[in-house]
């Protein structure tokens, strides 16, 4: 060690760096995705790549359908991320979107069941908003208290009010199941289409709609409110928040009634205007997906509309592959690991540049590897040019990283 | 007779006493330093050659060459942000060098990690201790070293160490239970423990009284003429002229030249750092008609574990006076003004806040947010910034609304409010947006006003220096045009340039009729300063005098006097 050796490469945080250069880091690590997809493929299949893209790109924009049904996923997704980033933002760690989901489909489950055809449509569809939001809210708050009242761990609190939604949409799956001894509950009110949500345009478009208007309503409160600014404050620091004469506890309290509440009108979505049933598997993980969502755009509600698209149609694309091209669910699981692996490792090469040794005296016989690095400057885009043996070096760092959080996260 | 105490305070420690110790160079010793310095001057233990490192756009470092002998104190000195610190991280195996090398013993080396650093006789005490509070000195000191787990022989070891140099420290002691000075102590027993030749000092004094950077002093000469190395990163000029024999002065990044301390003087060195003629002279101008503004009276306030940090205090802070509070750090000063801004409830006694109509508010049962809706401009700069005054992760526009975004404006809204008090607050209640342009027009105000270095005012607080943090902070205090300005060690581990502003803006403060209360730790500023000084002492008033007859013996003699930690 005495001896003089510089290391490899050292890693250096980067100023900021142009949004156009920003953009072109991404496209390539697409492009690098694509192309290490494509050895996968040909490697484990020997099926032609070309065909197995053309698939997923069928399974999210086929038809018309399956369009709808995309951007109606994506619109879930990305309300469900929407909910829980005013939480995130105050480092309020809501891992409990699942179950608050959950307990708002619930609710508005009941009604359709308890009152469906006794009082009017309009009055019932109100009363669903209402009390889905309310138990939503309520399933959010409880473990805000908590964390407000007695400091208890939130991540904790939130994980586990999840199954206690879970077992007791269980229980009254059982109590209100059509036809008795199934364990379902069926198509609610099929016959009368009572509390069922009005459409508007077509069957998908409302969610769309409605997704897009949160999203706006989202960021302008986190950004120009009174409420956003002392969530962030909060967030940050709880002794800042009380020199600045902020209550932390108010806030944390209230934050997770919005977000709670938020989750809950999902699930009142999901029950009243998509799937018109309750089960406890309504919401497929997304509450879990949507803390990915969340993170990856960084709590930018714009970006996030971006990210839940990417990862719908990663998703739908998958499942298109194991059915048309004959390959198994994991097949397309591994393919969507590997682009998302990318995507997100990308964001490193933003943050960091990476220096290589300075060409010494015999130590570089790369060539034209060795020319680039002496511009120091646009190292961070040469690994993925070229693809070669520096690339997985330098790479293995942060994506090892990334991919940790992306198996936590769907586990 | 205030001599002779002191003397007497020596002689019960066990040291012999020395005149003039604790608040100047004793001449003997300094003669007897130079002597042993000369005959090794000529090895070299570091060598710098050409260093840079750049952190974004910006050198942090730029072709830096500076050498270092062993058997040498060298003073490194220089303004926030002039890259002193992270110089001495690349010689400890934090940053690694951009360009350039570093020689240990005339080798050149690569020092890739703290660890490379110490096998080549490295140690950096930084300016954050790195200590795991609930093990014992001992188990701290050997923390990570490789072999066999053996207590009884590194304790030995330990105090051998101890011995050697001087250091008063139990092995058997736990973190949590020490004094910042024990702590740092013991930082300096683990690098000393691993066999460091060379040692880098972070600004060793700025959390130390004087008493106790006295005592760290001795041990730095003590190891010093034991043949090693030392760096020693300072603010504080009469330290450097203490402590150091030679200095080497860095400016935004860049090597500006070095000299032997015995041929610097003050006024020198710091037109160096700062690169132009900078006055060192604090104006005190008589306060201008005071009268009472807060008024405490027998105020008691306990801990979180009910032991009283305040008992008892009782005083008057008048408007257009700075009232300066002194105190060996921990005595209650943090508490005293965390409760008068409303953050902390005291056990007993009260706090009044006067009116000009002489009618009185007590503040103590008041929350920070009441105390503002009841329309009393209080500010208050609290020793810790990062963690309590501003967001870090905020930039300087987000984090001038602070205290103010519920008025979206500042000052034209406060005094709104005070007009007809309840509506105001009624309807502020009701507004949903923050304003966002009047802080982003203040921020603009404060970074050209205060000479803010930031890229813009989009940056993010955090990644300013220290003086720049400090500077956004009491800029924001100052805009709200308080009537009662309160500071917590407002210039620690601020450059002389930095300081001098903050104490300008402070008796500006004063002279525009604000109450200013001001706790400070340098002595010789807070006489210069302070028109009253009032003298806390292990949670009690020791006394209250006026600060233009003051001396310094006399305040430090009050400090300890009380049955305070340093006067057992």
């Amino acid at each position: 060690m005495n001896e003089k050796k510089n290391p490899l490469f050292h890693i250096v945080k980067r100023k900021s760096m142009p949004l156009s250069k920003q953009m072109m880091v991404r496209l390539i690590a697409v492009a690098v995705a694509i192309a290490v997809c494509a050895i996968v493929t040909v490697i484990t299949t020997g099926m032609n790549p070309l065909s197995v893209f053309a698939a997923t790109f069928r399974g999210a924009f086929g038809s018309g359908r399956k369009i709808w049904i995309t951007l109606q996923d994506t619109a879930i997704l990305l309300l469900i991320a929407l909910a829980l980033t005013p939480a995130f933002k105050m480092k309020f760690w809501n891992i409990g979107g699942e179950g608050q989901v959950l307990m708002g489909g619930l609710a508005s489950a009941a009604c359709m069941i308890v009152l469906g055809d006794k009082i009017p449509d309009p009055v019932l569809n109100l009363l669903m908003i209402v009390s889905s939001v309310f138990l939503g809210a309520l399933w959010g708050a409880i473990p805000a208290l908590f964390k407000a009242k007695w400091k208890t761990n939130e991540t904790l609190s939130t994980l586990m009010m999840n199954y206690i939604a879970i077992q007791i949409v269980a229980f009254f799956t059982i109590y209100w199941e059509v036809p008795k001894g199934s364990g379902k509950i069926g198509i609610i009110n099929q016959s009368t289409n009572a509390g069922w949500l009005m459409q508007i345009g077509n069957k998908y478009l409302l969610p769309i709609l409605i997704s897009v208007i949160v999203t706006v309503g989202i960021y302008v409160y986190m950004k120009y409110t009174k409420h956003g600014y002392e969530i962030a404050v909060v967030g940050e620091s709880e002794r800042t928040a009380r020199y600045a004469g902020i209550r932390p506890g108010k806030v944390i309290i209230r934050t997770m009634l919005l977000s709670g509440g938020l989750c809950g009108f999902v699930g009142m979505l999901l029950v009243g205007g998509i799937h018109h049933t309750i089960t406890t598997t309504i919401t497929g993980g997304q509450g879990f997906t949507a803390v990915m969502v969340s993170w990856l755009a960084q709590f930018n509600p714009f970006t996030m509309m971006g990210v839940s698209l990417l990862i719908i149609f990663l998703s739908h694309g998958a499942s298109e592959i194991s059915t048309s091209c004959g390959l198994n669910q994991s097949f397309g699981e591994i393919i969507t690991g590997i682009i998302l692996f990318f995507i997100i490792g990308c964001e490193f090469f933003i943050q960091y540049k990476v220096i290589f040794r300075k060409k010494e005296t015999e130590n570089t016989k790369e060539g034209p590897a060795g020319q680039k690095e002496e511009t120091g400057q646009d190292s961070a885009e040469k690994p993925e040019n070229e693809a070669g043996n520096a690339k997985e070096d330098s790479e293995e760092k942060p994506e090892n990283e990334t991919t940790q959080v992306d198996e936590e996260v769907k586990s | 007779m205030c001599c002779r105490l002191f003397e007497r305070r020596m002689l019960r420690e066990g040291e012999a006493p020395q005149k003039g110790t604790f608040w100047g160079p004793g001449r003997k010793r300094k003669k007897l330093r130079r002597e042993s310095r000369d005959q090794e001057m000529s090895e070299t233990a570091i060598e710098f050659k050409n260093i840079s490192k750049q952190f974004g756009n910006v050198y942090a470092n730029k072709n830096i060459s500076l050498k270092l002998y062993k058997g040498e104190i060298l003073a490194l000195l220089g303004e926030n942000g002039s890259g002193k610190t992270t110089l001495m991280n690349m010689l400890a195996g934090i940053y690694y060098p951009d360009e350039g090398s570093i020689a240990v013993d005339g080798k050149e080396v690569s020092i890739r990690s703290p660890k490379d650093a110490l096998s080549l006789g490295i140690g950096m005490v930084h300016q954050h201790f790195k200590l795991v509070d609930v093990l014992t000195a001992t188990e701290n000191v050997i923390l990570g070293l490789p072999g066999k787990l053996n207590i009884k022989e590194a304790e030995t070891k330990i105090r051998e160490i101890c011995d050697r140099y001087g250091f008063v420290v139990d092995p058997n002691k736990k973190i949590y239970d020490m004094t910042v000075s024990e702590k740092q102590t013991v930082e300096i027993v683990k690098v000393l423990y691993r066999g460091v030749n060379i040692l880098i000092l972070d600004e060793p004094t700025a959390v130390l009284t004087p008493q106790e950077a006295e005592r760290l002093f001795r041990v730095i000469w003590r190891m010093r003429n034991d043949g090693k190395a030392i760096i020693i990163i300072t603010h504080k000029m009469h330290e450097v002229k203490e402590i150091s024999d030679r200095v080497a002065i860095l400016r935004k990044g860049e090597y500006i030249g070095e000299m032997a301390t015995e041929d610097a003087d003050i006024q020198e060195l710091t037109n160096m750092m700062v690169g132009r003629a900078v006055s060192l002279n604090i104006e005190r101008k008589t306060p201008v008609n005071p009268k009472p503004k807060i008024e405490v009276e027998h105020l008691t306030i306990l801990d979180e574990e009910g032991v009283a940090k305040i008992s008892d205090v009782s005083f008057t802070a008048n408007s257009g006076e700075i009232l300066g509070i002194a105190g060996i750090s921990g005595c209650g000063q943090k508490e005293l003004l965390e409760c008068i801004s409303g953050l902390v409830k005291p056990l007993n006694g009260h706090v009044y806040y006067v009116e000009e109509d002489e009618s009185r508010t007590d503040l103590v049962n008041l929350n920070p947010l009441q105390i503002q809706q009841k329309g009393i401009a209080l500010s208050f700069v609290p020793e810790d910034r990062l963690g309590m005054g501003l967001v870090g992760s905020m930039d300087i526009a987000d984090n001038m609304m602070l205290r103010s975004f519920r008025y979206g404006a500042t000052q034209q809204d406060i005094d709104r409010v005070n007009k007809s008090r309840f509506l105001e607050n009624l309807k502020q209640k009701m507004q949903p947006f923050t304003d966002r342009k009047t802080p982003r027009n203040l921020a603009q105000t404060v970074v050209e006003d205060l000479n803010v270095v930031t890229p813009s005012i989009n940056t993010p607080v955090s990644n300013l220096s220290g003086g720049n943090v400090q500077k956004v902070l009491v800029g924001r205090e100052i805009a709200s045009h308080p009537k009662v300005l309160m500071t917590a060690y407002a210039v620690r581990g601020l450059d002389i340039n930095s300081s001098y502003q903050i104490y300008d803006l402070i008796n500006k403060q004063k002279e525009s009729g604000t109450a200013v209360i001001y706790v400070g730790e340098d002595l010789d500023v807070l006489l210069e300063l302070s028109d009253r000084i009032l003298v806390l002492c292990g949670g009690r008033v020791s006394g209250i005098i006026d600060g233009r007859g003051a001396n310094k013996e006399e305040v430090g003699l009050m400090m300890t006097s009380m049955g305070g930690e340093q006067g057992k």
